[in-house]
C-alpha cells in the first residue's frame, strides 16, 4: 500500500524512471531527427532511393543524381538541420532567462530587425540581394542591442525587456508594412522571405550558418547549469552565485546570435523557436541539461519533415516551409497541450 | 561575542528610493540573530543587501573583509540566502532542488567534486527530508516544502544561513518544526542564522540576539529577552500588548490593543 502512494507522488512516467524516460525522449528525437533527415534527402521533383543516396555520399560521381544531392539536397537538408538546432535553442535559452513561456526569437527583436533589413534590401535594393544574409544578421542584432539598452534601468527586469521587445517590434513592423505598401508591385519576395523558407538555399548558406551554430551549440549547451539556477528567480540564484547581470546578457547575446544566423539564411521562420522548446518541455521536464539536447533534436526533426512536406505536397510547386510548419505544428502543439503528458 | 558580519553605515534603494539609511548592525558569530519590525520598515531588505542580492551604499564586511571582496560565487559559498516565498518549475523534485545548492561548488559545466554527493545527502538528512528526495516539490506541504529550500541552502555548505520570514503561510505546528530545525543546526553545526521574523514570540523563545528595525533605521539591538518589552511594542508598532510568563519560563507578548 504504502509503495503504491509512494509511486503516485513520485515522478516515474509510465513505469520507468525519470532519467531513463528522459534519456529515452532524446533519444527518440534524435531518431525523428535522422529520419527527418532522410526524408528531406530522398524527397524532391526526382525521388532517389536512399541507398543509391548512400552510395553518392561515399563516393560522389558526376551523373545527374549525384549533383541533385551534392549541389542541392544536402546542403538544403543541412541548412534545415542548423536552422532548427538554431531556432529551438534560442528559444529555450531566452524561455529561461526571461522566465516567461511566451518568450522567443521575435521577442527580442530579432525577427523585426532581420525583417526590416531583409525587405529593405529586397525592395530598395534589388541588385544586392546577395547581401542578405549578412544585411539582415545585422539588423537582427541591432535590434535585439536596442532593445536590451531601451530596458536597461539599474539592470535589466525580464518583463522590461519584453515589453520594450514588443514596442521595438511593433514599430519595425510598420516600416516593413510602409514599404511593402508603397512598393506593393515589387512585395512578392519579401514576401516569400517574412514567411521564411529553404527554397534555394545551398552550401554558401551552410557557411554563413553553420559557425554560429557550433559556437552556440556548444555554449548553450554548457550553460545548462546556469539556466537550471536561473529559473528559482533572480534573487535565488544571485544567492547561489550568479552574476546576473553578464550571465543574462551573455544567454542573450548567445540566444540573438543563434536566431540571427537562422533568420538571416531562411527568412523570418517563426514558431520553432516559441513551441519546440515547449513541446520538447513536456515531454522531457524543464531540466536544461535534457531539455537542450531535446529541442535541439526535435528542431532539427521539424524544420527537415516540414519542409520536405512543403516540397512534396504541392510539387512541383513548393510552399515556403514557415506556412506548413504552422499549419501542422500549431494543432499538434495544441493537441500535446490538451493532453499534457 | 565576535561578529561575523559588520555593517557600517549602509544606505540601500530600490527603484532610486532609500529604503534603509545609515544603518549599522552586527551579527554575532555562531548565534542565531533575529531582525523585527514593522511592514516595510527594510527588514528584508536590510538582508537582502547583507547576501548581496540587493547593492548598497557603505560597508559590510564579512570575517573583517570588505563582502564586494569576494566574488559572486565564492560569497555563495560562504553565506546562503533564503528569500520569502522562492519560485521553481513546476517538475523539481526535492532531489534536484537540493543538488542546485551545490551550484557555486561545481566548475564549469555544473560538474561537481567527489564530496559533492555527500553534501547533498547531508543536506537531506538534516533537514529530514530524505524520504520524499523523490516527489515534486509542488506536492509537498508548505513545512516540507520549506525544509526542502532549507536543504537547499545548506548544501552550499555555507558559515551564515539567511532566512526571510521563514514561517509566513505556516501553520504554528510547522512554525515551531521549523524554528526549532533553525536553532538545531545553530546548536549542532555551530551555523550563524539570521532571520527576518514577524512572530516576536519566536525572536523571544529561539533568537540570541534581536535587531530592531523602523522605518528603515536601526532602534536597538541586543538580547531579545531584555529589549522585547511591551514598550518597545508601544514604540516601533504602535501597539499595547500584555506580558505573560510561559510554562518554560520565558516571557511572551500578546498584543492587547493599538494605540492611537
Amino acid at each position: 500500500m504504502s509503495k503504491q502512494l509512494d509511486a503516485s507522488q513520485t515522478i516515474e512516467r509510465f513505469g520507468v524512471s525519470r532519467t531513463l524516460w528522459r534519456v529515452g525522449v532524446i533519444c527518440f528525437f534524435a531518431l525523428l531527427a535522422c529520419v527527418g533527415g532522410c526524408l528531406s534527402l530522398v524527397n524532391g521533383s526526382t525521388d532517389i532511393p536512399l541507398k543509391e543516396i548512400m552510395g553518392i555520399l561515399a563516393a560522389p560521381g558526376t551523373d545527374p543524381n549525384s549533383m541533385i544531392i551534392w549541389n542541392i539536397r544536402l546542403p538544403r537538408t543541412i541548412v534545415a538541420a542548423l536552422v532548427g538546432i538554431n531556432l529551438a535553442l534560442s528559444g529555450a535559452i531566452l524561455q529561461a532567462i526571461l522566465r516567461n513561456p511566451l518568450a522567443d526569437p521575435h521577442l527580442i527583436g530579432i525577427s523585426s530587425g532581420a525583417g526590416v533589413a531583409g525587405v529593405v534590401i529586397m525592395i530598395l535594393y534589388p541588385s544586392l540581394e546577395y547581401l542578405i544574409a549578412p544585411v539582415s544578421f545585422i539588423g537582427a542584432m541591432v535590434a535585439a542591442v536596442c532593445i536590451y539598452i531601451l530596458a536597461w534601468k539599474n539592470g535589466i527586469k525580464p518583463v522590461r525587456i519584453i515589453l520594450a521587445g514588443v514596442a521595438v517590434s511593433a514599430f519595425l513592423s510598420a516600416g516593413i508594412s510602409g514599404l511593402m505598401i508603397f512598393y506593393s508591385d515589387r512585395v512578392h519576395g519579401a514576401l516569400t522571405w517574412m514567411v521564411g523558407g529553404l527554397a534555394a538555399r545551398s552550401w554558401p548558406h551552410v557557411s554563413i550558418i553553420l559557425p554560429y551554430a557550433v559556437i552556440g551549440v556548444v555554449l548553450a549547451l554548457a550553460s545548462a547549469a546556469y539556466l537550471n539556477v536561473l529559473q528559482l528567480g533572480d534573487e535565488m540564484a544571485r544567492g547561489l552565485g550568479i552574476n546576473i547581470e553578464v550571465t543574462r546578457i551573455v544567454l542573450t547575446a548567445i540566444a540573438a546570435l543563434l536566431a540571427a544566423s537562422a533568420v538571416s539564411v531562411v527568412g523570418l521562420l517563426g514558431f520553432v523557436g516559441l513551441v519546440v522548446p515547449h513541446a520538447a518541455r513536456l515531454l522531457v521536464g524543464s531540466d536544461y541539461r535534457y531539455l537542450l539536447p531535446a529541442s535541439a533534436f526535435l528542431g532539427i526533426a521539424t524544420i527537415t519533415m516540414s519542409d520536405t512536406f512543403a516540397r512534396v505536397v504541392f510539387a512541383p510547386i513548393e510552399i515556403p516551409v514557415g506556412i506548413i510548419m504552422a499549419f501542422l505544428g500549431a494543432p499538434f502543439f495544441l493537441f500535446l497541450l490538451r493532453r499534457e503528458i | 561575542m565576535s561578529a561575523i558580519i559588520k555593517a557600517q553605515n549602509i544606505c540601500v534603494s530600490i527603484n532610486d528610493k532609500e529604503i534603509v539609511h545609515n544603518l549599522s548592525l552586527e551579527i554575532p558569530e555562531g548565534k542565531v540573530t533575529a531582525i523585527i519590525g514593522p511592514n516595510g520598515c527594510g527588514k528584508s531588505t536590510t538582508l537582502k543587501a547583507l547576501s548581496r542580492i540587493l547593492p548598497y551604499k557603505g560597508s559590510v564586511t564579512f570575517k573583517g573583509n570588505e563582502m564586494t571582496s569576494f566574488s559572486q560565487r565564492e560569497f555563495a559559498k560562504c553565506l546562503a540566502i533564503l528569500t520569502q516565498s522562492p519560485q521553481a518549475p513546476s517538475d523539481l523534485t526535492v532531489n534536484d532542488l537540493v543538488e542546485m545548492g551545490r551550484f557555486p561548488h561545481r566548475g564549469f559545466l555544473g560538474r561537481g567534486g567527489k564530496d559533492d554527493k555527500e553534501h547533498v545527502e547531508w543536506a537531506l538528512e538534516q533537514t529530514g527530508v530524505k524520504a520524499m528526495r523523490s516527489r515534486l516539490l509542488n506536492t509537498l506541504s508548505g513545512g516540507e516544502r520549506q525544509r526542502a529550500w532549507i536543504a537547499m541552502a545548506l548544501a552550499q555548505r555555507p558559515e551564515v544561513l539567511l532566512l526571510d520570514e521563514p514561517t509566513t503561510y505556516l501553520d504554528i505546528c510547522h512554525q515551531l518544526e521549523i524554528m526549532q530545525l533553525i536553532v538545531r543546526l545553530n546548536q549542532e553545526l555551530g551555523l550563524t542564522v539570521v532571520m527576518v521574523v514577524h512572530d516576536l514570540n519566536h525572536a523571544i523563545m529561539y533568537a540570541d540576539h534581536v535587531v530592531v528595525v523602523k522605518a528603515g533605521r536601526l532602534v536597538t539591538s541586543g538580547a531579545p529577552r531584555e529589549i522585547i518589552t511591551s514598550d518597545l511594542l508601544a514604540d516601533v508598532f504602535r501597539v499595547k500588548a500584555d506580558e505573560f510568563t510561559l510554562s518554560n519560563d520565558l516571557r511572551a507578548l500578546v498584543p492587547v490593543d493599538l494605540y492611537k
